[in-house]
Formats: C-alpha cells, sequence, structure tokens
C-alpha cells in the first residue's frame, strides 16, 4: 500500500491532523503511570510492525507537510541549520546511512542506485531527483547535512567525539522543544544539558555519557523524550518565542482536548563510520489529548503522570501555567481501573 | 576587592577561582579594571610569571595602571577598551608559541569575550585561566534578534538591538562568551516583573 501524505500545516491555521491509524501507532511514551527522569536507552533494533519503531527512519503521512514547514524556519532563519568547518564528513556519513535505510526500509519512496561514487538518489515523495558524486560537495545544491535534512523528519544533531567527550558541532534544529542550536553549537553533553533539572544529580547524563562514547557501529540505540506543546507547532524555538508564547494562554476548558498536544521525541544514536561522529535524530511526533484519550489506557495514564509529575519538571517543559486545566480535562477519562504494563494501547492490536 | 563569590548554578555558568602561576613560561595576560590587582596578587605569589608577560590593561573607572606597570613585564600596554584593544590581543593571539599561557582577569564580558578568541585561535583550553574580579555585569546574547548586551547588571534589561525586555539566563556559550538571554513578556506581552539588580 502506497503511504498518503496530508496537506496540512503547523503554523498560523493549524490545520495538521492525526488520521485514526496515525493515532494507533503514536509512540507513546509512558510504560507506567508515572514518569521520572531515568537512562532509557534501549537497542533501535526494529520493533513491532506498524509502529515507529520498526524502521530505521520513519517516515509518516505527515512527511511531506513537515519539510515544507521546516523550508518555510530556514528561509526566515538559515542560522538553524549549522556546520562546523570539521564536521562535513559526518554530514556525508549521515547522508549516506539516511539514504541507504530509506531505500531498503522504502523501496516505493526512495531509491538511491550507486555506480562507485556516482549516486543517483530519487525521492518521489517530495519529486527530488538528484544525481552527485559522494563526497564531493560542489556537486550538492547545500551542505550533505542540510541536504539530507531537508528530506528527512525530525531535528538532527551531529556530535563529535573528543577528549572524552561528545560536541554538539552541527544540527538541524527547526522543531525543537524551546533550545537554540546556535546558542548550543560547540557544546559539550554536560554542558548543552545544563539547564534540564533534577538529572545531572540523578548520575543520568555521566552514564549515558559513558554508553555513548562506547556506541558501536550498526548497532545503533533510542530512546523516547517528551513535552506538552500548545497547537501543533513544530517551531517551539527560542529564538521566536516572542511568537509562540501568546499562544500558550490561549488554552481554555473549553479547548484544552483539541489545543493541548503532547509531544513525543523519538531519539535514536547512530556511530558513524568515517568520521567517528554520532548523529542524532530527533523525531517529534504530536497529538493532541482529544486524540490520545480516544484510547482509553493511554487517557488513564496520561492523567496519572501529567498529574502526579514533579514541579521542577513540568515547570522545565513550561506547561505549569496549563497544567490545572489539561488535568482536570484528563480525569474524566481516568476511571481509576489499573493499567496494563508496557506503552501499547490494549485495544489496537499492535 | 578579593575574588568574586559565584552562587551555585547550572554546569555552563562559569565560575573562575584564583589565577595560577605557570612560572617563567611566555604569558599573554589581559585585564580590566579591578582585574589589575588579580594579577598584581599573582606576582606577589610568584614573581617569575612577569619575565615573558605581555600584559594589556583596559583601566575602565580604575587607577591601578601604575602599579600594573611596575611589575616590570617585558611588554605592557594600557587600552582604552576592550574594542580598541582587540587587534593586539588577537595578534598576541596569533603570535603565542605552545607552551604559552594566557591570564585573564576582571569582568565577565571581557573573559567571556577573551576566552572565545582564545579557543578560537586554538589555544589549548588548558593554558588559559581566568579570574573574575570587578563588576558582575553580564554580556548577553539576544536569542531573538542575536546581538549581544554588554554590562548587564539588571534582570529583566531591554535588549540594546531589537528593544525585547529579556530575562538573564545562567545558561552561558564559551563560543559566543555570553550569556543568554529571553524574552519575558512573551507568553503575557506587556506584563513585565520588578526589575532587579543580577548576583553573582
Ligand atoms: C547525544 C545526543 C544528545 C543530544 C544532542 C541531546 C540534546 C539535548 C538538548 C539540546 C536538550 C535541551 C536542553 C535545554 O533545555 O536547553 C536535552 C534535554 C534532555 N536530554 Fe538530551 N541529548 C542527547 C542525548 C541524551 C541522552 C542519551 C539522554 C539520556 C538519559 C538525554 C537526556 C535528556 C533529558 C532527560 C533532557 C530533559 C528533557 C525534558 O525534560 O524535556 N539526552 N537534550
Amino acid at each position: 500500500m502506497t503511504m498518503q501524505f496530508n496537506d496540512e500545516t503547523f503554523r498560523d491555521d493549524y490545520t495538521y491532523r492525526n488520521s485514526p491509524e496515525a493515532i494507533r501507532r503514536f509512540p507513546f511514551p509512558f510504560d507506567q503511570d508515572s514518569y521520572m527522569y531515568s537512562v532509557n536507552l534501549e537497542p533501535h533494533a526494529g520493533g513491532r510492525e506498524g509502529t515507529p519503531f520498526n524502521k530505521r527512519f520513519d517516515v509518516d503521512e505527515h512527511y511531506v507537510s513537515e519539510m515544507r514547514d521546516r523550508a518555510i524556519t530556514l528561509a526566515d532563519d538559515p542560522l538553524r541549520c549549522q556546520s562546523l568547518p570539521h564536521m562535513e564528513l559526518a554530514g556525508w556519513d549521515f547522508l549516506e546511512l539516511v539514504m541507504d535505510s530509506k531505500a531498503e526500509d522504502y523501496p516505493d519512496l526512495f531509491s538511491l542506485t550507486k555506480d562507485g561514487d556516482r549516486w543517483h538518489w530519487v525521492n518521489r515523495p517530495l519529486g527530488i531527483e538528484q544525481r552527485f558524486t559522494f563526497l564531493d560537495p560542489t556537486t550538492l545544491p547545500c551542505g550533505p547535512l542540510e541536504y539530507i535534512t531537508r528530506q528527512t523528519q525530525g531535528d538532527h544533531a551531529l556530535l563529535d567525539q573528543r577528549e572524552g567527550n561528545l560536541w554538539m558541532d552541527a544540527g538541524m534544529v527547526t522543531s525543537q522543544a524551546d533550545w537554540s542550536l546556535d546558542f548550543d553549537v560547540g557544546m559539550n553533553f554536560f554542558e548543552w544539558h545544563a539547564p534540564v533539572p533534577k538529572a545531572h544529580e540523578m548520575g543520568i547524563f555521566q552514564r549515558a555519557l559513558k554508553f555513548l562514547l562506547a556506541l558501536p557501529l550498526s548497532k545503533p540505540s533510542r530512546r523516547l523524550n517528551w513535552t506538552l506543546t500548545v497547537n501543533p507547532r513544530l517551531d517551539t524555538s527560542p529564538e521566536n518565542y516572542h511568537k509562540w508564547g501568546p499562544e500558550k494562554r490561549t488554552v481554555t476548558p473549553e479547548n484544552v482536548g483539541a489545543k493541548q498536544h503532547l509531544r513525543v521525541e523519538l531519539q535514536t544514536l547512530w556511530r558513524l563510520p568515517r568520521s567517528n561522529a554520532i548523529a542524532f535524530p530527533i523525531r517529534g511526533y504530536l497529538a493532541s489529548m482529544e486524540d490520545l484519550t480516544t484510547l482509553p489506557k493511554w487517557g488513564r495514564r496520561l492523567h496519572r503522570v501529567l498529574r502526579d509529575l514533579p514541579d521542577e519538571l513540568a515547570d522545565y517543559k513550561g506547561f505549569t501555567v496549563n497544567r490545572p486545566m489539561i488535568v482536570d480535562y484528563l480525569s474524566k477519562f481516568d476511571d481509576g481501573v489499573p493499567t496494563s504494563a508496557g506503552i501499547y494501547p490494549d485495544e489496537t492490536g499492535l | 576587592m578579593p575574588c568574586t563569590e559565584f552562587s551555585p548554578s547550572i554546569f555552563t555558568r562559569p565560575v573562575y577561582a584564583d589565577l595560577v602561576s605557570r612560572g617563567a613560561a611566555p604569558a599573554i595576560m589581559l585585564a580590566d579594571g579591578d582585574g589589575a590587582e588579580a594579577l598584581i596578587d599573582l606576582v606577589a605569589r610568584d614573581a617569575s610569571v612577569m619575565e615573558q608577560a605581555h600584559v594589556m590593561f583596559i583601566p575602565l573607572a580604575t587607577n591601578h595602571g601604575a602599579r600594573l606597570k611596575a611589575l616590570g613585564a617585558p611588554s605592557y600596554h594600557e587600552s582604552p577598551s576592550f574594542a580598541a584593544c582587540l587587534e593586539r590581543f588577537q595578534k598576541a593571539l596569533a603570535d603565542a608559541r605552545m607552551g604559552t599561557s594566557l591570564y585573564l582577569a576582571g569582568t565577565e564580558g571581557l573573559i567571556g569575550q577573551a576566552m572565545a578568541l582564545a579557543v578560537a585561535a586554538g589555544l589549548a583550553p588548558g593554558a588559559i585561566q581566568a579570574e573574575h574580579r570587578g563588576s558582575i555585569a553580564r554580556r548577553m546574547q539576544c536569542v531573538h534578534c542575536k546581538g549581544v548586551t554588554e554590562a548587564v547588571t539588571t534582570d529583566p534589561f531591554v535588549c540594546s538591538h531589537c528593544g525585547l525586555t529579556l530575562f538573564v539566563r545562567d545558561h552561558f556559550s564559551r563560543r559566543l562568551g555570553a550569556f543568554q538571554g529571553v524574552c519575558v513578556d512573551a507568553e503575557t506581552p506587556g506584563i513585565v516583573p520588578p526589575t532587579q539588580e543580577i548576583q553573582p
């Protein structure tokens, strides 16, 4: 079956919608009724058929519209894509990884033909056809990282590994949960994570970094992270906070179910072969409270998680002002029945 | 005025300790205002640091110049501002040989900018030391327009480039040599909390 791509917006009139199928496959991030930071890393080695964990780089119904939104953001602010000079090779590594994976995993959408270093890339959903010479930057319309991430959902960071640390020396970041690539570029693992509450004291970043420094080739890892966003907006950047900030105060008891979205990041970690860098795609998924509560287990659980979340995390994630309204709305979907273990809803057969 | 004591904060918020002598090795020393006293104290602990030192001093409103000059560095220069000193400082960085130490002393604005330039010029981070003295004013980058406002002493403050009212974060970029300023009334335009003096 070929995929249908939605024609939708992530700004202004916000026509973004999830199909029932997209709701069913949503990467719900809570495997129990409460949440706290942890070193939640697992192998990114497939997952149940139809879920976003199944393919190396998940492509879904929002692909084409998300790429259009990225282009709008980049036209307005080219600093959302940066690459320090020594990161060019990592950019090529990542381009190869994505092209190989997408062509193999979605042969009806993408194809890649290699004749030595002369490559031919076809991206059917975006109507792109490109012949280029691998590792020759003059044969692409822009740098390799920018080229491939204009065609790949989610934000992306490339981390250089040196001095026993990881350095965020390149990235494409147009749909972030309120952090600035331009400010963070060149920082190490502990520096860019500095604003996160609690996790430093819990030793999470020390343990995670140790794991990542030893990340082997061909054995990618993944983790989920989440926040809440008002309206299905991708560009919740600090750069534009003065533009989207007022929308956070438009939530009412009547519209909270439709306006308030859970924003989940499926983060994967890949060792790159030539540069020894790590690629960090941050693939975002948005679903409204109305969407999520169509699945009773998720409605019950989301209520309990958001009700009991420590204040520091709610503050950091930026939803303290709307929290009472959200919890009140969700309480109507929580009858107190125990929930089953794991993230999958009981009803979908996934 | 002793070395500034900073309150506990996040990992990127720079904290500075006393300068430690690296002996008679070649040295670049850059100080502003009361930072001169940090260099004077350093020499009191080990006079040999001045043997191959190139000292650059921006007095701000202080009169430490004569005492600093009297420490006898082979090269001593005063500049009226950081901007005026920039070319000279960058030349010194470009000329630096392996084993050259960089000593920075004074305000956060000077330390932040000089450190960013030194790292960009290829000086090893281990060769760079900084001691904070004097004003705790911060160099702030506006996350919205990217303009840098120098010597910010209040929270919130008005971005000198785009005019937005920004709150002062502790998140600091060594590449930019600046803290991050973020619109304080983004969600509630016009409703701005009372202005406070920033604390160390
Ligand atoms: C190596 C690739 C990674 C990159 C580039 C990255 C980047 C980031 C950034 C930019 C933030 C936002 C910080 C801010 O507020 O300014 C963040 C938050 C966070 N990161 Fe990472 N991260 C990485 C890996 C990890 C790993 C492996 C963990 C594992 C535990 C982790 C845990 C967290 C947590 C808990 C937060 C707070 C999220 C929230 O509450 O919404 N990160 N990360």
